[in-house]
């Protein structure tokens, strides 16, 4: 069994997390929703309620009051705030932990550790004052706490990644002057290519977003940011958003194996075979600080492992997806499986409607996918890269989000085409009662019941009788249905059904009206 | 032989014996001379009828309609009997498993097609002369998500609290898994101007006409539900002052649905986040807006959570209990509105009121004349109804009225080897329906232009049913042998009227108070044209009924509205390796239900004649089907057989089956069991399915 060598336990076994933040909370909740029938305990160093943190944004713009953002708590764990661990004594299974000074002991049949990740400060001259923590008008961008050291008309955010991207529109949204600043050639450019690159930065000036871009910063001084270039731009807050780095103290000190994060295996354990690792403090599969969703998979696996329900954890496909109204993107895929050579690339590019799509699809996966301003492909890429389904055979009509036309249209006129749904009558009948007399609607109505049932094909049916009595009565032509190539009505929604292919009776070449009464 | 009746008038006006959108029809002619319908001029069906109306007519004269009793020999075969000596057969055997196996070792098994009346005595019949617990009906396969979220939300259930004409002046109005111009064309009318959001996975005819079209994929339907929710409060489109003055629950459900952002919505659904946002919009922009639910929104293990999730949607707009706004749910069989109102539902008596309810029990008991603890408790919901037949399983005799659960309950194969199972199964029907073949009994009933009764329609309106014919010779009422059941099992004659006017006038007397209210509907006003929705009190003067609910207060005693804290799990089922594509299953025009009645007509099987699949061309590719070739759709329960048809606008994930056919056609066979754990719904909507081409 996966879940550890706990040979002979009998009573439902005690598991205790490190941490409150997403994962340890996620976990409380799959733990319960699964039946876990033990005790669960969260250790939270936190003082506050864990927060939806892809939201953090919407609270930047107000779109949110604070506590909106507060995930309700989780059934059935026992929920210790402002507590933080301060040492793991895993001979005795027992954590340690302080609270506004007191120490506690918490004995554990198993342990989470879900310590999360703390903001990198880069070194940056002025960034920190001379107490190491953030100087004012610097803040880091990880709790609804770290919102409030925004201040000032002006702000630059740091950082070209995702949160960099999402912190600046927002800050603009709320009219705050704000510049983008990142070291690479565009943001985001380890995901975009110079194309979609360009696209995105035309899309975040036009969100009101300053972007700097091939610049670092070489110094911070109170309400300026200098460049390399000896440039300068305003900022009465310094926004950093230059990535995250596992919070591994503890474990390191208890003697798990930690490199980036702590090192855990498929089954989500440490070295310690009653200690796991999830969220952004584990490192799995050479991957640590992975995001919210990757947390979010992790702690769902492991209540299943737990619980008896799973023996591995298999990591979901990665969604690149920033949360931001200034632009749709999305990336899947390594950025290099484009120069793979097995693989086939589709690549759509709308330079005035600022629309870029491009496909690596290998056999018929998708390989890699960079989308931009291509709402509908971003959801069907999404959903078929993470469920591992095949790429549709038209794939240009994927990266368009246009569905494809019903076969009726390919096919041409098919006087098999149901013109009334409602009471399942097909052209056929239509054009078969009007030869024999049926040349208005209420008269096809009465021969064929075509629109009492719901009325809607009414409009269309008058097309019919008009483009068919016009043909009838067109000179040199084969009148009436029967005929072939009627013109569209243009009425209907499927071009080219106002057709009616030959049909064996003679056509009414006498009565050319539309709305002449039936002949009966 | 059938009761002697007053001769049929030669014309009838009456409603249409399907769907509950209860379209006006007056019939006229007679056996002999043949029987045609034409539609009437009402509000809800303003003159027009489907095909299933126009051909109903056609189900009077069907060449398998049963007019005898049949009752299974020792040679195994059906075989014809007289009445007394079915009727003899049933009762005998019924004391017998009771004496031996306790009162609940007997079920009995109701359906939405009944009139109020026979629902009614239906219940009445299983508490007091089987004395069993075990009875529950088709409509838990229907309706029961919808109406444990609607009671939860307004204290209330009833589809639409608002007339079906209100609809036509609405700016937006989202339909959720509701594919209306199929299953209730007429009601299409009332839609044709407001802008339509339908949110279903497939491109169905009323998605065709929608101003927005919304595919979550298969079984996700409550996460896009609640990340609309998500949109309405961050964009700031929530009506608070009426979140404030008129509902509860509001932060708490939010807080769930803060967790459904519009990026994460879409990774789980598949729709655009823009296509969220702009549905929200659409609908906040107007204030005459309806969010709507069916079907396909609510046959799932999570179905009355996403119900209650649409409700949470409109409660944060302000809709339900505002004049020209509001949320209802569409409701699908004849009579299921009222066939969950009066007693034939595992959990409830007569009124829509709860079988655990003291004052509910004491009030229903008066009116039988009986103690309330002889009353049984709350049964088994349909699914672990039929899931318990059999010996070993507790129930051992079955009773079916107006359903075929061989062809309508899910995962069906199990069904026929639970109903094979049983010491006896008896079956009331017009035609041999497949549950029927299966039968030791079987019991010809009349049918709808042969009876008189009333029928509460999707708008929560009584209207009266009324017969054009007698019945056949050998065929008998309903209410007629539930009497001569009850008095063989000893009850007096008394309690069991066979008029079904003196049953209403019971049926009035034990929904007095209730929540569903009949007390002052009386046939006579019904016969003088009145337009009566309930709740309608017996009050001097007359009360008018109630048309459009809520709008002074909601149904809970403190007159709030209630959100309700729901959350997105997903279905029961996933696809796999194996299983690699989602099955959906739905209704088509031509059919009504599990087709018992429609596949007889000869328009509509001609227009449906066989089951068939729809399938995009790159999965039908992928799994060398070819267009109009036979396919083999397989779960993990079981397989059927379906006619191929391509369909390039489907999700290439998913395929759509037509529930309405029988045998090797029954899309029931590879359905999912799992149970929603408040309304007992089966997931009928999810089923994770592999398609192989079959031959000719």
């Amino acid at each position: 069994m996966s879940s550890g060598p706990h040979p002979g336990t009998r009573a439902p076994r005690r598991i205790l997390v490190a941490g409150g933040g997403p994962a340890a909370h996620r976990l409380a909740e799959c733990l319960h929703a699964y039946g876990h029938p033990g005790p669960v305990t969260l250790l939270d160093a936190a003082p506050e309620p864990v927060h939806h943190r892809p939201l953090l944004t919407s609270l930047l713009t107000g779109e949110l009051p604070p506590a909106a953002l507060r995930l309700p708590p989780p059934p059935g764990a026992e929920v210790h705030r402002a507590t933080e661990v301060t040492g793991i004594d895993r001979a005795r299974r027992e954590v340690r932990a302080v609270r506004n000074g007191t120490v506690s002991r918490h004995p554990y049949d198993v342990l989470v550790l879900a310590t999360g990740a703390r903001p990198v400060i880069p070194p940056l001259p002025g960034t920190t004052g001379p107490d190491g923590r953030l100087a004012p008008g610097v803040t880091a961008l990880r709790t609804p706490a770290d919102l409030r050291r925004i201040t000032g008309a002006t702000a630059v955010v740091l950082g070209g990644g995702p949160l960099g991207v999402e912190t600046a529109v927002a800050l603009a949204r709320r009219s705050t002057a704000t510049t983008l600043l990142c070291a690479g050639p565009h943001p985001l450019h380890r995901r975009l290519d110079d194309l979609g690159g360009a696209l995105l930065t035309a899309r975040l000036e036009r969100a009101g977003v300053t972007v700097r871009a091939g610049r670092t910063a070489v110094r911070r001084t109170p309400g300026r940011v200098l460049l390399d270039d000896g440039s300068a731009l305003p900022a009465a807050t310094l926004v950093l958003c230059t990535g995250a780095e596992p919070e591994v103290r503890t474990a390191r000190a208890a003697g798990l194996p930690v490199r980036t994060g702590i090192v855990v295996d498929d089954a989500l354990r440490t070295g310690d075979p009653r200690v796991y690792a999830i969220g952004d403090c584990a490192e799995h599969a050479g991957r640590a600080v992975a995001g919210y969703e990757s947390a979010r998979a992790q702690a769902e696996s492991l209540a299943a492992i737990l619980t008896g329900r799973a023996t591995v954890h298999r990591p979901p496909p990665y969604v690149f997806r920033p949360r931001t109204p200034a632009v749709d993107l999305c990336c899947v895929g390594p950025p290099a499986a484009f120069a793979d050579p097995g693989v086939r690339t589709v690549t759509l590019h709308d330079r005035a409607g600022e629309r870029y799509g491009r496909l690596a699809v290998r056999e018929d996966r998708i390989a890699a996918a960079v989308l931009l301003g291509l709402p509908e492909a971003i959801a069907a890429v999404t959903q078929l890269h993470r469920y591992g389904r095949p790429v549709p055979s038209d794939r240009l009509a994927l990266l368009l989000g246009v569905a494809s036309a019903p076969p009726s249209t390919a096919a041409g006129p098919d006087e098999n085409a149901v013109i009334c749904l409602c009471n399942s009558v097909p052209l056929r009948k239509l054009a078969g009662a009007w030869r024999d007399g049926a040349r208005t609607v209420d008269a096809l109505a009465d021969a064929t019941r075509a629109t009492t049932g719901c009325g809607d094909c009414a409009a269309r049916i008058a097309g019919l009788c008009a483009d068919w009595a016009r043909e009838a009565a067109a000179p040199g032509t084969s009148p009436g249905p029967g005929a072939g190539g009627a013109a569209p009505s243009g009425t209907g929604e499927a071009a080219g059904s106002g057709a009616v292919p030959s049909g064996d009776a003679e056509p009414g070449a006498a009565s050319p009206a539309p709305n002449r009464e039936p002949v009966r | 032989m059938s009761e002697p009746r007053r001769p049929g008038p030669e014309e009838a006006r009456t409603h249409c014996p399907y769907c509950a959108l209860q379209c006006a029809t007056r019939l006229s002619g007679d056996r002999e001379a043949g029987v045609t319908v034409e539609p009437a001029d009402f509000p809800v069906n303003r003159g027009k009828l489907c095909q299933k109306g126009w051909t109903a007519p056609e189900l009077l004269g069907v060449p398998d309609r049963l007019t005898s009793p049949l009752v299974r020999g020792s040679d195994g075969r059906l075989a014809p009997a007289s009445w007394e000596t079915a009727l003899d057969t049933v009762a005998g055997r019924l004391r017998r498993i009771r004496e031996r196996h306790g009162p609940d070792a007997v079920g009995v098994f109701g359906g939405g097609g009944l009139t109020n009346e026979k629902a009614y005595l239906l219940g009445k019949f299983a508490r007091l002369a089987l004395g069993t617990s075990q009875i529950d009906y088709n409509g838990r396969f229907c309706m029961s998500s919808a109406a444990a979220a609607g009671n939860d939300a307004f204290g209330l259930d009833r589809g639409l609290p608002f007339p079906v004409t209100d609809l036509g002046d609405a700016g937006t109005v989202l339909l959720a898994g509701a594919n209306v111009a199929e299953t209730m064309p007429p009601l299409m009318q009332h839609l044709d101007r407001p802008r339509l959001i339908v949110v279903d996975p497939r491109r169905s005819a009323t998605a065709r006409r929608a101003a927005l079209h919304l595919r979550p994929a298969p079984g996700t339907d409550l996460a896009l539900a609640l990340g609309l929710l998500h949109i309405a409060v961050t964009e700031g489109l929530a009506d608070t002052g009426y979140i404030e003055r008129r509902t509860r629950g509001y932060e708490e459900a939010v807080g769930r649905a803060m967790g459904w952002w519009p990026e994460r919505v879409e990774a789980v659904t598949g729709v655009p986040a823009s296509d969220q946002r702009t549905a929200v919009r659409m609908l906040a922009e107007h204030p005459r807006t309806y969010v709507l639910t069916g079907r396909g929104a609510e046959q799932h293990s999570q179905g009355t959570a996403t119900a209650a999730a649409f409700i949470n949607l409109a409660l944060a707009l302000g809709l339900p209990g505002t004049t020209g706004a509001g949320y209802g749910c569409l409701t699908g069989q004849g009579n299921g509105q009222g066939g969950r109102e009066h007693g034939q539902k595992s959990d409830q008596l007569p009124g829509y009121r709860s079988i655990t309810d003291p004052a509910a029990r004491a009030q229903v008991a008066g009116v039988w004349g009986v103690r309330p603890e002889t009353l049984p408790g709350p049964g088994r919901t349909a699914w672990e109804l039929l899931d318990a037949l059999g010996g070993d399983r507790g129930i051992r005799a079955l009773l079916v009225f107006a359903s075929n659960p061989v062809v309508s309950a899910p995962h069906s194969a199990r069904v026929a080897d639970r109903l094979a199972a049983l010491d006896l199964l008896v079956v009331a029907d017009f035609v041999p329906s497949d549950t029927a073949r299966t039968a030791d009994v079987v019991l010809p009933v009349a049918q709808w232009a042969e009876e008189e009764g009333t029928m509460t329609s999707l708008e929560g309106r009584v209207l009266r049913r009324r017969a054009l014919l007698t019945p056949p010779p050998g065929v008998r009422d309903d209410l007629r042998v539930l009497r001569d059941l009850a008095v063989r099992l000893g009850e007096p004659a008394s309690r069991y009227p066979t008029e079904p006017r003196a049953v209403f006038e019971e049926l009035r007397a034990a929904s007095r108070g209730g929540r569903a209210d009949y007390s002052g509907i009386s046939y006579e006003r019904l016969d003088a044209g009145e337009a009566l929705h309930w709740p309608c009190p017996d009050t001097a003067p007359d009360h008018p009924g109630t048309p459009r609910l809520f709008l002074d207060r909601f149904a809970h005693p403190d007159g709030r509205a209630r959100f309700a804290a729901v959350d997105h799990r997903g279905p029961a089922e996933t696809t796999s390796e194996e299983y690699p594509v989602y099955a959906t299953t739905g209704r088509v025009l031509a059919h009504y239900q599990s087709g018992a009645q429609t596949r007889r007509v000869a328009e509509l099987a001609e227009a449906a004649p066989e089951a068939y699949v729809e399938v995009h061309p790159d999965t039908a590719a992928r799994c060398r089907l070819t267009d109009r070739g036979l396919a083999r759709v397989s779960s993990a329960r079981g397989a059927m057989t379906a006619r191929v048809r391509l369909d390039p606008t489907l999700r290439p994930d998913t395929v759509f089956v037509p529930f309405h056919f029988a045998r090797d056609g029954r899309a029931n066979l590879f359905t999912h069991p799992a149970l929603d754990p408040r309304s007992g719904m089966p997931e009928f909507k999810v089923s994770a399915v592999r398609l192989d081409p079959l031959a000719e």
